[in-house]
């Protein structure tokens, strides 16, 4: 944790945070996810159709260093709505599963994600096994 | 900070013994882990406030020596995710 009075690049993750009311920190794109974790959570995104910022944390490693120190959550993908921490794929996808995620994005009333928008979602390539 | 890869059983038994009455169950392959944990410390948290209580176990090593791991927590053994 920095103590410094000025931390440009955490003021600049906290501004995209609190101006995007979705935003996803993760590895490399939505297009080109290099992380199967954030993979997953793109997809699961995509497949609500809920626009979403992303932020690709890879290129500068500080940005996921000020990220997990602003957000007290080690790991990437990170999902914040409305400025608040939703979790990582774990959490995405335990909420996605309950319904509580489309309900966090305002989407009660959106169809069963059973019916995703099929052409977009990939079966995400993982290495997680799921012990459910 | 342990020397070598990390294993599942070593995961486990760190968990079991940083979070008061902990069950854990836990799969992976040196990187990536699963972890499904039961623990009466869940109970009344939220899921980020329970995963943090998990990846405390482990620190800095979330990321590094250990890659990934993957947390299914639970307040008991019947009872809802936590």
């Amino acid at each position: 944790m920095s103590d410094e009075p000025t931390n440009p690049m955490r003021d600049a993750i906290q501004e995209a945070i609190s101006e995007n009311p979705v935003i996803l920190f993760m590895k490399g794109t939505p297009d080109q996810p290099m992380c199967g974790f954030s993979a997953r959570t793109v997809a699961i995104l995509q497949s609500l159709g809920k626009p979403f910022a992303a932020v690709d944390v890879l290129p500068d490693p500080r940005i996921r260093q000020e990220l997990s120190g602003l957000s007290n959550w080690p790991t990437i993908p990170q999902l914040f709505v409305d400025g608040e921490l939703v979790g990582g794929c774990d959490i995405v996808t335990e909420m996605y599963q309950s319904g509580e995620l489309q309900q966090a994005l305002g989407l009660d009333n959106a169809p069963a994600p059973e019916e995703p928008a099929v052409e977009r979602v990939e079966p995400p390539p993982l290495s997680i096994e799921n012990r459910l | 900070m342990s020397a070598g890869p990390a294993t599942p059983e070593e995961l486990k038994s760190r968990i079991e013994a940083g979070i008061p009455g902990a069950r854990a169950e836990v799969t992976g392959d040196g990187h990536h882990f699963s972890a499904t944990i039961t623990a009466p410390a869940f109970r009344g948290l939220s899921r980020i406030q329970a995963h943090r209580l998990v990846y405390e176990v482990f620190g800095a090593e979330i990321g590094g020596r250990i890659h990934a791991l993957s947390i299914q927590t639970k307040a008991d053994e019947n009872g809802e995710a936590a």
